[in-house]
């Protein structure tokens, strides 16, 4: 079989994968819905994943341990991810090739060509990596300033690893080397002036350009909920995201462009083919040309996928070993073996040290910019309602990738990607809303921890989410807190009964209790023209006729300083009669003055018991705005913000 | 292949070494990966867990209680008295100490408004301490406005300054964590320690005023400066957390200024209309003590403070302030 038939079906076979794993995060009973399957398997074996959570939580979280694979095999062969596995990049290539299709050869070069533009990735992947570092580089600062020698000695061991890293990764070697050196001290120095924890920070911001989160992303919010509109039915009810306009027309550029230059995403933007390319330097086997034999026709550059130039002065790094120059050279000049091409090799990327550089500055300074908003101090947003299970703020952002995995899982459809709200660090991670889904969080579910691949949101169990058995002392997990608006609420504003909001609170007892009051209607007081036994006749004619037949309605009636309550049965424009088998108990004095009242409960919310799941502010009548609506007040992922003693 | 490397030794050579890298590049990443694997997940919160700190007691050892009521309308000359009638003040400050003066610095506004410690008083004192041989003397607070805007206003940073004192203005990182032991409510809560630092003698310096929602603000309640993060939350319990104030801290002296009282619309007044000139200063070793005799100034009794009853229960000091047999004293 040729080898390009045997790339085919492996991409075949991994796009199917992925979209199968993306059509099994649904709920259900059936084999193919979510029952233990690897769903975020791609995101594991994702090495810029594994990186990035390195980087900003040193620990590799359980499964990311995939991507141990994945570099061992870069290391070994170059980027075979990108045109073998990577689910994005098929659909790239598939693309990229429908659009080279029928082009003239000479056309198709050029269009395959290697572009300087092409660093421009390092350069992403520069910038993405310096941001997730900042927590690291201000532990090295504490170990640093500590003042033991060991400490000191750690440091500069890292220091020249750094150095030595820095060095083997592009081609302007020494200098970019000594320039991350002296980033580095310069950043601990200035670090060492101020309190480190607040003038350094780091954020996990891989998951914007990353292609595995974006392509997660991508399909989860836009293809599956359209595809889902027409034909797939997976899900009962329509699935809703916030915001999804923009994630979709990223992905929809993305694959576009590969009408323009095929690949466009892989060979310009992808820092997760950056991060591939560095790692694949010393590769044992590679794409070359033999010395003899060629004559340089040309054809081997026509559907290079990487444009890493087969025919000339090969760019190891640029190519993902699609193998289309080997399949497409008529004399068996390319070969894919241990020995470097005879027309020379490119192993490095081509950096500048100035934009080298300003690349690693601008990830550092990047974050404490970003915070200057002061969104996780006491700016935060008490609209960001994050998933049951998520870490507090800081720490959620060092791992969350936005992915869209939990938005996904959701069965009710509330966990939806944020906007701007707590500032462009918390783009596209999840945040609840109680209006657009089917329900509130369910009081019984607890999905969405165990599908996120970096425990942003933790794994919880039933018991720790419901506060029982081991976790009875700590309570539940609070989302936040339901607020009743007064001047909304029906029962508070209108004298209107309802408390829809009591009847659905799922805990119990009810977090949501309420007062019993009643309440004289508007033009309630009228006054006795005759009385029967059960039934009176009013002076006034002003009633709607059965309008206090509901059985919320009551018959005030002082006399003598006593107080009684009549339940009223029914009324006509002109009389009020009790219930059948009720009757006044003396007949009441002719012209003196009731009052018709309603009976209301109006809610209450008790902070003690409210979990924040949102079920309230979902059901609440008050469609609009509604007349509950939970904040993320007294959530306990966060102490700093506690409603209560 | 191994034909043509055999061919070319300079090709075999680069190769051995490109696997050579590419083995240790292997084994780096994985030892990296192995090393760091965290196979439990991350626990379910960790602000506000590290570092514990506590303070340790300031009283004098060996010293019973001590109290002076000193009656008169000068602050300098009734604090003066009201020290010497006990011992002067190297009876508490001796020769080397390093001295912390808490002062209720709470509002950005003048000392005339009696909202605050008066600056005459926090210089004489300072200038006592120095005399006394101190070693330092800091004054410190986290009061409720801007603390640049309250010590300028106040004029107690001036104050400080001029009589030789340091103003330690309270920044994000001079708060740690603290636990009250047997408290319910200052737990891991965070405390202005970083002025506590190497510090032996503690003077806490406060107004009388009328506080809606304890019923007083004195000796006791002007600990609450001393707390960080969302201390407003703790106004839902506030008699309980006077009281734990009062065991959070055991200072090596208070002085409370009733020279005027904020008689109504504490505890920021904000009009002459609201002092009445009681002309009276207490200085006691006894914070308990000191507060309770302060309510009578704003006629009321110990007893309708409860957290005074709870002070006095817990062990912080007596409210039976008689029973010091306190020296009264006239300038």
């Amino acid at each position: 079989m040729r080898i390009v038939t045997v790339r085919r079906i492996s991409q075949t076979f991994f796009l199917i994968l992925f979209l199968w794993f993306c059509v099994a995060s649904s709920l259900g009973t059936e084999w193919w819905r979510l029952r233990g399957w690897p769903i975020s398997w791609f995101l594991h074996l994702d090495p810029l994943v594994a990186l990035g959570t390195l980087l900003t939580t040193q620990s590799l979280y359980r499964d990311c341990l995939w991507a141990l694979a994945t570099v061992t095999i870069t290391v070994l062969l170059g980027r075979f991810f990108c045109a073998w596995v990577c689910p994005f990049g098929s659909m790239h290539h598939l693309v990229g090739y429908l659009g080279r299709r029928g082009k003239p050869v000479s056309m198709q070069i050029n269009l395959n060509r290697f572009r300087p533009a092409q660093s421009f990735k390092y350069y992403i992947l520069i910038v993405l990596l310096a941001a997730s570092a900042g927590a690291l580089l201000a532990r090295f600062v504490r170990i640093g300033l500590s003042g033991s020698m060991q400490a000191v000695g750690l440091v500069g061991v890292t220091l020249m690893a750094a150095f030595f890293a820095a060095k083997k990764t592009t081609r302007r070697s020494a200098r970019i080397a000594s320039a991350i050196v002296a980033l580095t001290s310069f950043w601990a120095a200035l670090a060492s002036l101020y309190a480190v924890d607040r003038m350094i920070g780091a954020t996990l911001q891989t998951g914007l350009l990353d292609p595995i989160p974006l392509v997660y992303r991508s399909v989860n919010l836009v293809l599956l909920p359209l595809a889902d509109a027409g034909f797939l039915k997976i899900s009962v009810s329509q699935r809703f995201y916030e915001g999804a306009w923009l994630i979709g027309s990223i992905f929809v550029t993305a694959i576009l462009l590969n009408l323009q230059i095929p690949r466009f995403y892989c060979r310009f933007v992808c820092p997760l083919g950056a991060l591939f390319g560095v790692l694949g330097k010393y590769a044992l086997w590679r794409v070359g040309r033999k010395s003899v034999g060629c004559n340089e026709c040309g054809l081997c550059e026509a559907h290079c996928e990487g444009g890493c130039e087969p025919l000339g002065t090969i760019r190891v790094n640029e190519c993902v070993l699609c193998m289309n120059c080997l399949d497409d050279c008529r004399h068996q000049c390319i070969t894919y073996s241990t020995r470097p091409s005879a027309s020379g090799e490119h192993s490095s990327p081509d950096l500048s040290r100035r934009s080298f550089t300003v690349a690693v500055a601008s990830g550092i300074a990047a974050v404490p910019i970003m915070r200057l908003g002061g969104h996780l101090e006491s700016n935060w947003n008490p609209q960001i309602i994050r998933p049951p299970g998520a870490l507090a703020e800081a720490d959620f952002l060092a791992r969350c990738l936005k992915c869209g995995q939990c938005m996904r899982i959701c069965p009710t459809n509330i966990i939806q990607p944020a906007g701007l709200e707590s500032g462009i660090e918390g783009l596209w991670t999840p945040r609840l809303n109680f209006r657009i889904g089917t329900s509130g969080c369910q009081l019984n579910c607890v999905a969405c921890g165990h599908v996120c691949p970096t425990a942003a949101i933790r794994p919880i169990s039933l018991a720790e989410k419901r506060g029982l058995l081991e976790y009875a002392a700590s309570g539940p997990v609070r989302l936040g807190m339901a607020f009743v608006d007064r001047g909304r609420c029906l029962p508070w504003a209108m004298d209107k009964p309802c408390i829809v909001c009591q009847e659905n609170c799922p805990v119990s007892p009810k977090a949501i209790f309420v007062h019993e009051v009643f309440e004289t209607v508007r033009g309630g007081i009228v006054h006795v023209a005759k009385t029967g036994e059960s039934s009176i006749d009013l002076r006034e004619a002003t009633l709607k006729s059965t309008q206090f037949a509901t059985g919320d309605y009551h018959l005030r009636i002082v006399a003598e300083g006593m107080e009684k309550r009549y339940p009223i049965g029914t009324n006509t424009d002109q009389t009020i009669s009790l219930p059948d088998g009720r009757r006044f108990d003396e007949a009441l004095p002719l012209g003196s003055a009731v009052e018709i009242q309603v009976r209301l409960q109006r809610p209450q919310v008790d902070p003690e018991r409210c979990i924040g799941c949102g079920v309230c502010e979902h059901e609440c009548p008050v469609t609009g705005l509604r007349a509950i609506r939970v904040t993320a007040e007294n959530e306990s992922r966060s102490r700093k913000r506690s409603l209560l003693l | 292949m191994n034909q043509d490397l055999a061919e070319h030794p300079h090709t075999r050579r680069e190769f051995l070494l490109r696997s050579a890298k590419a083995g240790a590049l292997i084994a780096a990443s994985s030892l990296a990966g192995f090393l760091l694997h965290d196979s439990k997940g991350p626990a379910a919160s960790s602000d506000g867990d590290s570092g514990s700190v506590s303070l340790p007691d300031f009283s004098i050892p060996g010293l019973t209680s001590r109290m002076c009521i000193a009656t008169g309308d000068d602050r300098t000359r009734t604090a003066n008295l009201a020290l010497k009638s006990l011992g002067g003040m190297e009876t508490f400050v001796q020769r080397g100490d390093h001295v912390l003066i808490k002062v209720n610095a709470a509002f950005a506004t003048p000392a005339i408004l009696c909202a605050t410690t008066h600056p005459d008083l926090v210089s004489e004192v300072v200038r006592l301490c120095i005399h006394a041989g101190a070693a330092s003397v800091t004054v410190t607070d986290n009061p409720i406005n801007d603390p640049e805007s309250c010590f300028a206003l106040t004029g107690i940073g001036e104050a400080a300054r001029s009589s030789g004192a340091r103003l330690a203005l309270p920044r994000q990182t001079d708060f740690h964590p603290t636990t009250v032991s047997g408290g319910m409510l200052i737990r891991k809560w965070p405390l202005l320690y970083e002025p506590f630092k190497g510090v032996n003698k503690v003077i806490g310096m406060a107004p009388v005023k009328d506080h809606h929602r304890s019923g007083a603000s004195m000796s006791l309640k002007n600990w609450y400066g001393l707390l960080g993060g969302r201390r407003n939350i703790f106004h839902q319990d506030i008699h309980r957390l006077i009281q734990e104030l009062a065991l959070m801290i055991k200072p090596t002296l208070v002085i409370l200024d009733g020279t005027f009282t904020m008689m109504t619309n504490g505890p920021t007044g904000g009009s002459l209309g609201d002092l009445k000139q009681t002309n009276t200063l207490i200085v006691s070793t006894d914070q308990v003590a000191a507060d309770a005799f302060g309510a009578t100034l704003l006629g009321r009794s110990a007893r309708d403070l409860p957290f005074i009853g709870k002070a006095a229960e817990s062990g912080a000091g007596t409210q039976d302030f008689e029973s010091l047999q306190p020296v009264r004293v006239t300038a």
